[in-house]
């Protein structure tokens, strides 16, 4: 688990100027499940196909293991590639494409049938052998795509939505079959999705990509609880993001002074160095608010309910704060009795541990800058 | 919601819904209307006669056709030379088709601009041009001469070599867009996915592109060799009396000793010929690949001919990888799909090759020595002589008028075709299909002679409309082709959601259906259009003596009296066909666009 098993370094391609992924660092654990998450045209599939040596990038370096393969062709890197479409091969039988990795191997016939057979048996398919893709379910399909990629034992597996035309119970399925595998197999997996909660449920570390560059990298909870950047706060869930200014740290822990009117309060500083003054955001995520009984570790904001939502097992519950500086909160609690509900139009203080709350730069001072360019 | 009941109220009194049947029998029936008239009536009447004399039952023609060995020698160097055609074109298409379906942007549109032109140059211009190449006093003996390496002309036109030359230029477009429909329809992650898979590119290519590329390599096969073995302009102006093909023995008993019992029997050769090889690809392939689908309808399984050709194949790729591996690696660049260098020369190579010949024509024609190699000093006299005579702008203005009139016809009646070979779940599809394609299927010789005995005892012959009628019986089948390929990339739902919206039918078909199809429509238009206007089989019997098309007007030219002013015209088309093409794109481009 600890030797890594795929090492980027300053890898980048561009389209003409478009810039598809720039420079980018990267290391992936043997063993590790990295998930590359990210709106569409971030520049997953561009990394993806990098690392296969279906593109040769345009600067830096990618080693598998501890060989330089970045300009060698896919056949001589020691990867599978599992593509969004399977990628069967329509004119072969399902047993021949399983078997057609051990061919190009050069493994005797008998040998390659017997593993072709297990690789079936593994994906639960072990009587569809003599069958043409066409003549499969798109479960099947994705299953012995899988079986066809696990078949030669390659130190790292790709995958590029694989679960993107399934619908939603058997994607559900998959992921858990899927996990099974990589569990079972001991396989260096780097998975592309653009689904959140896909990411969230398999990986092991997730690399949060946008406009072609790497946004954060972390275990989900690093991404969920303690995102460094407003996007990554955005992307995943639900957050409620408060303007504020920063005061001076105090220990892992920064001073903040919430909205125009200045409430003050405590939030993880989340390593971020910004000196004191600058305005910032603080990121609370909705189940960590509660109906306030200010104590010392608490901050709270006072505002009037403006809806109540009941889905199923939790009740959202949205709050215009009285300081209109401030923007709507959003708190999610277990749903409860009748009685104790919350009403439209009550007034409430919602409160949060300082522990549950991180301060976040506030928008990239670029963007400030390209806006004020603009306006000059 | 009122006006839902009130519609609803108004509705009570409503006729009977028309019957289920009633939609597809009025789309389909125009065209079978007009297949069975006049084609599968004429073409059979033809057929009879070589066993009916007028008298009674006769099998007299049959015993002239067996008793001297010139018809089968004939038959013999007919299949003879489709046969070479076909393996040429098909083998230089591959890589041009090849080329153009990994192409991207404006690439792709200079490749297929440059095959659309020889594909429309008229087959008379480039049968022509290879005269004055190959001549005595052609382009070809006039340089070997000027450099010194001959001096006497050598003998290059009326063998083999030159009518080769000749049917591959003509074939080879036609191969080029058959094998096209299918190629693009490869899905590209396949042989990306076989390299992740750890083959190389030989292997890759050979185990998995090829073998789906198969179905259309089998339909460029099938069209250039029905084709070949149905034309008669390039052995008539290409070759010599050894090369005699079988259409030219037709050509003679008509218009030569008016025999129609022998020309029957002589047509029943060909097409006993012509459909045992469709039936055979029928079993094979399927006919559904003529029209573009997908690889992979009939798949034998797991039999002793398939092992074997994975075998051979396996071979191939290996054999091709040792190939490249002789050759150093260069560092790969680009999006890592450019297709390599060697490969764009060849086809680039072999674009100019089939573009030059009818280029030619362009100095020849403002020179002022006539058709000699090389031209000499500047003149428009040949351009005068055109504009000044007659008989050329009668045949023009009568080539304008029918194929506008062709495009309109082959639209109304192959239009409602393809929406019925699309949409409705028909048991018959397959059969139907085979009779659309049957104009392509039957030699079109046999087509225009029994036309012509058919618009005789009609008296159409001469006429405007025989002509266009008989343009249309060979058109329609393209016209149902493209629209089938157009239609069947369109999302039908457009249609329901119009209709969900409150369009009727026929207002969500000129709102919604027209104007997105309307690219596929034009290029349907032009392609009926252009197959008029370049027809010359039909209209050598059809138009009578008098009443000339282009190409007829070009072909007695051609075979009486050879005038520079052909130049002239030729270089005419050209530019005619390649303002068309280009036109056609920037409409087709800018409906895209919008
Ligand atoms: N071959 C290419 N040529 C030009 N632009 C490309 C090419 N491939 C990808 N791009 C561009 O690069 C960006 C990133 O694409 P991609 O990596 O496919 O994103 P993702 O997989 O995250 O959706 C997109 O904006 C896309 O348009
Ligand atoms: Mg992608």
């Amino acid at each position: 688990m600890s030797s890594s098993s795929l090492t980027v370094q300053g890898l980048a391609k561009r389209y003409g100027d478009f810039v598809a992924l720039a420079p980018t660092d990267l290391v992936v654990a043997d063993g590790e499940f990295l998930t590359l998450l990210g709106p569409s045209g971030s520049g997953k599939t561009t990394l993806l196909s990098l690392l296969a040596g279906l593109v040769p990038p345009d600067e830096g370096i990618v080693r598998i293991g501890a060989q330089d393969v970045t300009y060698a062709p896919p056949y001589e890197r020691d990867i599978g590639v599992v593509f969004q479409n399977y990628a069967l091969f329509p004119h072969m039988t399902i047993a021949e494409n399983i078997a057609f990795p051990l061919k190009m191997r050069k493994i005797p016939e008998a040998e390659a049938k017997k593993r072709a057979r297990e690789a079936l048996e593994m994906v639960h398919l072990p009587h569809i052998a003599g069958r043409y893709p066409r003549e499969l379910s798109g479960g099947q399909q994705q299953r012995v795509a899988l079986a066809r990629c696990m078949v030669y034992k390659p130190s790292i597996i790709l995958m590029d939505e694989p679960l993107g035309a399934l619908d939603k119970k058997l994607r559900e399925h998959m992921q858990l079959e899927i996990k099974h595998l990589h569990r079972e197999l001991g396989t260096t997996v780097v998975y592309v999705t653009h689904d959140q909660e896909e990411a969230m449920t398999m990986s092991d570390r997730i690399c949060l990509m946008n406009s072609g560059r790497i946004e954060q990298l972390g275990t989900p909870a690093d991404l969920y609880f303690r995102p460094r950047t407003l996007f990554v706060a955005d992307f995943l869930g639900e957050s409620n993001l408060l303007p504020a200014a920063l005061g001076p740290r105090l220990g892992d822990e920064a001073e903040i002074r919430l909205g125009s009117a200045g409430i003050p309060g405590r939030a993880l500083a989340n390593g971020q160095d910004l000196p004191p003054g600058s305005s910032v955001r603080v990121m609370v995520r909705p189940q960590n608010l509660s109906i306030a009984r200010p104590s010392g570790d608490e901050t709270a904001v006072m505002g009037r309910v403006s809806d109540v939502m009941v889905t199923g097992s939790l009740t959202k519950v949205y709050m215009q704060p009285l300081d209109a500086a401030l923007p709507p909160l959003v708190a999610a609690f277990a749903t409860r009795n009748e009685a104790e509900a919350i009403r439209i139009d009550d007034v409430l203080a919602l409160s949060w541990d300082s522990r549950d709350a991180v301060v976040i730069p506030d928008r990239a001072p670029a963007a400030v800058a390209g806006i004020a360019a603009k306006a000059a | 919601m009122s006006d839902q009941i009130m519609t609803m109220s108004h509705a009570a009194p409503r006729r009977a819904a028309p019957p289920a049947w009633r939609k597809p029998v009025l789309m389909g029936a125009p065209i079978v209307l007009l297949l069975t008239v006049f084609l599968v009536f004429p073409v059979g009447q033809l057929l009879a006669l070589s066993v009916y004399n007028g008298q009674g039952f006769t099998l007299a023609p049959y015993q002239q056709l067996f008793s001297s060995s010139l018809y089968v020698t004939v038959l013999w160097i007919t299949l003879k030379i489709s046969l070479a055609t076909t393996l040429v074109s098909v083998a230089g298409a591959y890589p041009i088709a090849y080329l153009i379906s990994v192409a991207k942007g404006p690439a792709k549109s200079r490749l297929i601009f440059w095959v659309l032109l020889s594909f429309w140059t008229s087959f008379l211009v480039r049968a022509f041009a290879w005269v004055i190449i190959l001549g005595r006093n052609g382009v070809i003996n006039g340089t070997l001469m000027s450099l010194g390496i001959t001096d006497r002309p050598i003998d290059l036109l009326y063998g083999f070599g030159s009518v080769l030359v000749g049917m591959v230029h003509a074939m080879l477009p036609l191969a080029v867009m058959t094998m096209l429909a299918v190629m693009e329809n490869i899905d590209r992650t396949l042989p990306r996915a076989a390299s992740t898979l750890g083959a190389r590119p030989g292997t890759a290519f050979w185990t998995v592109y090829f073998p789906l590329s198969l179905p259309g390599v089998a339909a460029a096969a099938i069209m250039v060799f029905v084709s070949a073995i149905g034309f008669f302009i390039v052995p008539a102006l290409l070759g010599g009396r050894r090369e005699t093909m079988i259409t030219q023995l037709i050509i003679d008993q008509i218009q030569q000793t008016l025999n129609w019992g022998l020309a029957g029997a002589i047509s029943v050769l060909l097409l006993t010929v012509v459909l045992a090889v469709f039936v055979l690809y029928d079993r094979v392939f399927g006919f559904a690949t003529l029209t573009g689908e997908t690889a992979g309808a009939t798949h034998n399984r797991d039999t002793a001919m398939r092992r074997l050709g994975g075998r051979v194949l396996g071979l191939l790729g290996a054999a091709s990888d040792a190939l490249i591996g002789l050759f150093p690696r260069r560092r790969p660049r680009g999006t890592g799909e450019t297709p390599s260098t060697a490969l764009r020369t060849v086809v680039w190579a072999m674009l100019v090759l089939i573009s030059l010949p009818a280029f030619l024509m362009i100095p020849l024609s403002f020179g002022k020595a006539g058709l000699a190699w090389p031209p000499t000093g500047f003149s428009l006299q040949w351009y005068e002589q055109l504009f000044q005579s007659p008989l050329w702008m009668q045949a023009l203005t009568r080539s304008l008028v029918v194929a506008f009139g062709t495009g309109l016809l082959s639209m109304a009646i192959g239009v409602p075709a393809a929406f019925l070979m699309v949409r409705s779940r028909m048991r018959a599809k397959g059969a139907m299909l085979a009779f659309i394609l049957s104009p392509v299927i039957v030699p079109r010789m046999i087509i225009a002679v029994g036309m012509f005995y058919l618009f005789a005892q009609m008296g159409l012959v001469g006429t405007i409309l025989g002509l266009v009628i008989g343009h249309t019986v060979v058109a329609v089948p393209y016209v149902v082709m493209t629209m089938t390929a157009v239609l069947r990339n369109y999302d039908t739902r457009l249609d329901l959601a119009a209709q969900s919206l409150g369009a009727r039918p026929l207002a969500a078909l000129r709102h919604v259906t027209f104007p997105i199809l309307g690219a596929g429509m034009l290029s349907s238009f032009l392609f009926a259009f252009a197959t008029s206007f370049d027809e010359l089989t039909i209209s050598l019997f059809s138009s009578g003596g008098l009443s000339a098309t282009l190409p007829k007007q070009f072909w007695d030219e051609v075979t009486l009296q050879v005038s520079p002013v052909i130049a002239a015209v030729s270089t005419g088309l050209l530019v005619f066909v390649a303002v068309l093409i280009y036109a056609a794109d920037r409409l087709r481009r800018r409906s895209l666009a919008s």
